[in-house]
């Protein structure tokens, strides 16, 4: 329907200038606004289908590809493309930006065209750090991207938004620093910024290493991994709701996307030489990451550790092909397991997490408290709400049947073919997990009306019974059957993996 | 036949959507009789099934419904085995769903979640019915999570009840405890036998079995141990064999059908079923069997004991059913498993008849649970009475009725195996049956004889009732009743010695305990006749007289008998401590330590020691930006937009070339 078009262009710009747009026409009219809000965005999204329905899934090679001078001197191209790892999270993207706009309909009654307006710049911009296929341009979107986070949090945050947004900030903006110094140091490696040419430079495995830390500084905060995770609680429980829904459920993810673009096929030897570490850092998340969630007060709180918990399934996915690859000889099934079972839990925590959250939302919008001991017995006030939370949860917990069970199940199962002890760490979640999710469930949703404020809260309304029923579709389909979405990442991500073990040979 | 295996499982789940969503707009009687209808549809539908399988030489289906993904050569996938050990659970699951339908009519009438219940026991039989028609590991696992997911939403289904959302999650976490096992075992299974296929697994299992794994240093496990090891700690989980048992008697919070159908009947017998599937790889493990036999074995007898101890009718019955679910898994881990599965069915019935009618009791006496406040019930509950006579006379293994056969069988096996630990085995099960027949005559005594202690309270509720029990919950009763008495005199012979399974299960020839005892079956008249050789019957008999002497004819014993044994009745009542250790080891230590790890870890070593300096001077930052803040930061959305337009402008620049 769109052939020929540049559709990432559109994908990067239309939200970028629709957001300009919301902005610059203020705030005389925010009903006309919220709904240019909705509207562009949710073009976005049926834009985003397109390539999704568009892509070629034979083939592991970029599509979509724009490819124009930028800034030539510095050799600097304005360079688009897209592949099987990319395409999802770019869709998943334009799916969670609707999501929020329609949350954020009149609960944001403060400054409403701005806020409308940052989400759309977000989106355009995260589109962009996913499509981007120059390094440079890759580096500007990806610090842009920090901008109107830092806005969306230091304004319609909470009490303590300043310390939040500038923990925040200062975390992720000491990170990328050091990937911008292996960026250049590799553009002199292979003569262009071209983010493709950096793939298979013959670096000594001393170099490998350091390029390979500097990128880890940058991801890990994203991720983000322990021990540089504890920004995260604190954006989370200062951001708004939809802040922490594009916190979550996509921000993240550009952690985790950048090391299936950038560590891993650039530097696969030092990537093989430090798994451990990754290893180590992924299952302490898991382990650790969950004792701590279990005894969160804050709801926020509590879904932020269960967050970073979950994407230590992401990073050992993709750290664990290695010592999968030595153990079964490098059939490359199990490896290949590992790695779709990371890419999958992105996808499946986007969905999840973006709903935990939303949730939260809607109880916080009715009583402005998100502590757990000021609720109980939600379920006789709000039964329709229960029953999307009480869904959620599960889904958080990794049950089979929604779409939390896809990624973990896979990346156990394949982590097991590394070493019995990863599996049984990484399987300590179905125990931890289901612990810090339903005892929360428990002491808010289950029991007697514990008092005055939750005896008047009223069930969910339209608005927001449409944002958790989108999701819920959203969960339970991915759940029920993953296969269009793991053919649609296989080629890439196998040809991702063929490359990482060349290199390392 | 393929369209009738698909219309199975479907029907409850359609069931369950409809009344789940438009439950409220349908209405009560509409809910339910779609309800219904849906597992009735089912039931029929299996008892088809069976008769083909039967009769109609129909030989075992095994093939995909849909690819749940693929990747490389693996294929994870929902598909059905059919095959006559799930032609039996198929009839056996609907048959008892059906009759807890109907009964639900009445035991939940006056409840205001009514459509609620009949949504979730629609789904639950959906998910049960997944679980024993899988034909892969995946589906296995999917049906085994779901039945737990509909376990904990009817065990918390009167989630105002602290008790009761206590009990649920606690019977979800340690059931996840048995899962994070199964996973594993599922995960060995993936790697070692490169398939999540029944049959694929079975054969390549079969062709190797010798293979071994290191976990720890040096040694070498051997694969099928640890694998089958690993499946059976899920299968203590879901079917509560101690010590992961401790959630089952504490699921008695949810309301009674669900006791019937779930926690009795069917789901807790999950991993019964579940290790009679895998017998191929079982049979390949002498210390996996081993695991299973004395696992149940001590669960038998050891939480028999704890039901002497009960004065809550539900909760004795609890205990009674952990204890029959060791007897199903003795009676596997000594390789006997046409015996552990022709148990598991004969007690389906009877159990579930118990439960349902503690129910009738609970109800006509207006929710009163504490069997002190009943005595003497006989008076006004005939034909729940009666029934539930039945019901006992079965599960002690009285002569002739159907608890008789599959367990005395079980016992004779478990006598004739050799492996390690079936002497210790032979004894627990042996001692079981006076356990057994004690708590179980001491409830019936309890319960419908001796002087009337009812509640005042619950004396004028009753008094108001036109019908102490309603019609439609005694007639599940009654037909539950039937096949408790006489089912085995059909089944006890192809089942057991005449070669039902076929394939569907498997026995080395070596360990084939049941073809040793074939020789002495000359039918069920005459092992029913034969009784007074076996010394199960002795034990049941004295178990009896024991009940009728300290409840009946001499009850002013019993306070000196407590006080004399003060030290073990103290032990009984508190279980033996594994409730403690669960809820202070597992529970505290784990909250203890995630405080630990959050106070010192996150808060003090992270953000306190290594991002102090930054820190600090974020703070000192956010002291002065504070005052600064309101005008500016319109300013840093201002500026945001001039560099992206900017930005655009360079963009554009280049391309039109106008800086050419």
């Amino acid at each position: 329907m769109f052939e020929g078009w540049p559709i990432l262009s559109l994908l990067i710009w239309l939200p970028i200038a629709g957001g300009v747009a919301v902005l610059v026409a203020g705030d005389g009219a925010p009903r006309l606004m919220r709904w240019l809000a909705l509207v562009v965005s949710v073009v976005v999204f049926a834009l985003s289908l397109s390539l999704w329905t568009g892509f070629d899934t034979s083939t592991a090679a970029m599509q979509f590809v724009e490819h124009v001078k930028w800034i030539p001197t510095f050799d600097v191209y304005y360079h688009l493309g897209v592949d099987g790892i990319s395409v999802p999270l770019i869709v998943l993207t334009a799916f969670a930006t609707p999501l929020v706009v329609i949350a954020g309909w009149e609960v944001i009654q403060y400054k409403t065209s701005q806020y409308m307006a940052s989400f759309l710049i977000m989106e355009g911009i995260m589109i962009g750090v996913f499509s981007a296929l120059d390094a440079i341009l890759f580096y500007v979107f990806w610090e842009a991207m920090l901008i109107p986070m830092f806005l969306i949090i230091g304004i319609w945050g909470g009490a303590n938004r300043i310390y939040a947004t500038l923990k925040f900030f200062l975390y992720t903006f000491l990170g990328s620093v050091l990937m911008l110094v292996a960026l250049i140091y590799l553009r002199y490696q292979s003569g262009s910024f071209e983010l493709l040419s950096f793939y298979g430079l013959d670096m000594a495995l001393s170099v490998q290493v350091l390029i390979f830390l500097a990128f880890l500084a940058a991801f890990a905060v994203k991720v983000p991994m322990w021990p540089v995770h504890t920004w995260l609680p604190d954006a989370h429980v200062e951001a708004p709701t939809g802040g922490s829904v594009i916190l979550a459920a996509i921000m993240l993810k550009i952690g985790g996307y950048g090391f299936l673009r950038f560590s891993l096929p650039i530097t696969p030897e030092a990537s093989m030489s430090l798994d451990w570490l990754i290893i180590a850092l992924s299952l302490i998340a898991v382990v650790y990451i969950g004792l701590v969630a279990m005894v969160q007060e804050d709801m926020k709180k509590l879904i932020a550790y269960s967050s970073i918990a979950h994407m230590g399934f992401v990073t050992l996915g993709f750290f664990v092909i290695f010592d999968i690859a030595m153990a079964t000889g490098g059939d490359g099934e199990g490896a290949l397991l590992a790695l779709e079972g990371g890419a999958v839990q992105m996808i499946s925590h986007g969905f999840i997490s973006a709903a935990m959250f939303l949730c939260v939302g809607v109880l916080y919008d009715r009583m402005h408290t998100r502590l757990i001991n000021d609720y109980g017995g939600v379920a006789n006030r709000m039964p329709i709400f229960a029953a999307f939370f009480v869904l959620f949860a599960m889904a958080n917990a990794g049950l089979p049947g929604t779409s939390g069970f896809v990624g973990e199940f896979m990346v156990i199962l394949a982590s097991f073919q590394a070493n019995f002890w990863y599996a049984f760490f990484a399987g300590t979640t179905l125990v931890l997990g289901a612990a810090y999710t339903l005892w929360m469930i428990k002491r808010v949703v289950y029991g007697e009306v514990a008092n005055q404020e939750v005896a008047e809260l009223s069930d969910v309304n339209g608005r927001e019974f449409l944002v958790l029923g989108i999701l819920a579709v959203a969960v339970l389909a991915l759940g029920l059957w993953p296969a269009p979405l793991i053919e649609l990442m296989e080629p890439s991500l196998d040809n991702l993996m063929q490359m990482v073990v060349a290199g390392t040979q | 036949m393929e369209t009738v295996y698909l219309a199975i499982p479907l029907a409850p789940l359609i069931g369950a959507i409809v009344v789940g969503l438009f439950g409220k707009t349908l209405g009560r009687s509409v809910s339910h009789w779609v309800a219904i209808a849906a597992v009735a549809v089912s039931t029929v539908l299996s008892f088809i099934v069976l008769r083909e399988m039967l009769w109609g030489g129909g030989q075992p289906y095994n093939d995909t419904v849909y690819t749940w993904m693929v990747l490389g050569d693996l294929r994870f996938e929902v598909g059905f085995l059919i095959d006559r050990l799930t032609a039996l659970m198929m009839v056996t699951v609907t048959s008892v769903s059906l009759m807890v339908h109907i009964y639900t009519i009445g035991y939940m009438h006056d409840d205001s979640g009514y459509q609620r219940f009949f949504s979730y026991i629609n789904l639950f039989t959906f998910a049960m019915l997944m679980l024993v028609m899988a034909n892969n590991f995946l589906q296995l696992f999917f049906g085994w999570e779901a039945v737990g997911l509909v376990s904990y939403l009817l065990i918390g289904f009167w989630y105002q009840k602290e008790s009761a959302v206590f009990a649920n999650l606690k019977a979800f976490l340690v059931n996840r405890v048995g899962d994070f096992g199964f996973l594993l075992g599922i995960a060995a299974v993936l790697m070692y036998f490169g398939s999540l296929d029944y049959q694929s697994v079975f054969q390549s299992a079969q062709a190797s079995p010798d293979m071994t794994m290191s976990i720890w240093g040096d040694a070498e496990w051997s694969v099928i141990t640890v694998a089958c090891i690993l499946l059976f700690i899920g299968a203590m989980g879901k079917s509560a064999q101690a010590p992961l048992h401790v959630w089952l008697p504490d699921s008695m919070e949810g309301p009674t059908p669900i006791s019937a159908l779930i926690h009795a009947a069917t789901m807790v017998t999950a991993g019964i079923f579940m290790v009679a599937r895998m017998s191929p790889l079982f049979e390949l493990s002498e210390t996996a069997l081993s695991v299973v036999l004395v696992i149940g074995a001590f669960t038998a007898f050891f939480m028999g004991l704890i039901g002497l101890v009960q004065n809550d009718i539900k909760r004795v019955i609890a205990y009674s059913t952990l204890s029959q679910l060791g007897y199903m898994f003795v009676g596997l881990g000594a390789s006997a498993y046409a015996a552990g599965i022709f148990h598991l069915m004969t007690h389906a019935f009877f159990k579930a008849l118990l439960f349902l009618g503690s129910g009738a009791i609970i109800v006509a006496l207006h929710h009163e649970q504490d069997m002190r406040r009943m005595g003497n019930l006989r008076k006004y509950l005939p034909i729940t009475h009666i029934t539930m006579l039945i019901g006992t006379l079965a599960l002690i293994g009285t002569p002739f009725f159907s608890g008789y056969y599959s367990k005395d069988i079980i016992i004779e096996a478990v006598g004739h195996a050799h492996r390690a630990g079936a002497t210790f085995a032979y004894w627990m099960v042996l001692l079981g049956v006076f356990v057994t027949a004690l708590y179980s005559f001491r409830l019936y005594f309890m319960v419908f004889w001796g002087e009337e202690r009812i509640d005042p309270h619950a004396k004028e509720h009753m008094s108001h009732l036109p019908r102490y029990v309603m019609p439609v919950m005694e007639w599940p009763l009654i037909l539950l009743a039937i096949p408790s008495l006489v089912i085995a005199w059909f089944t006890a012979g192809p089942v057991l010695f005449g070669g039902y399974f076929g394939d569907a299960i498997f026995v080395a020839p070596a360990n084939d305990t049941l073809a040793e005892l074939a020789g002495h079956w000359h039918g069920p008249v005459a092992f029913g006749l034969h009784f007074w050789a076996s010394p199960a019957f002795y034990l049941a008999l004295a178990g009896f007289l024991t009940a009728w002497f300290l409840y009946i004819k001499q009850p002013g014993l019993l306070p000196a008998i407590q006080s004399r044994g003060r030290l073990l009745y103290e032990v009984l009542v508190r279980k033996y401590g594994f409730d403690w250790l669960w809820i202070n080891l597992f529970g505290g230590v784990g909250r203890g330590l995630g405080r630990l790890l959050w106070r010192v870890g996150d808060v003090t070593l992270i953000d306190g020691l290594i991002v102090n300096g930054s820190a600090r001077t974020v703070g000192r930052v956010a002291g002065v930006l504070r005052h600064l803040q309101s005008g500016y930061l319109f300013h840093y959305a201002f500026a945001m937009i001039i560099g992206l337009l900017v930005l655009l402008t360079i963009f554009i620049g280049q391309w039109r070339g106008w800086f050419a």
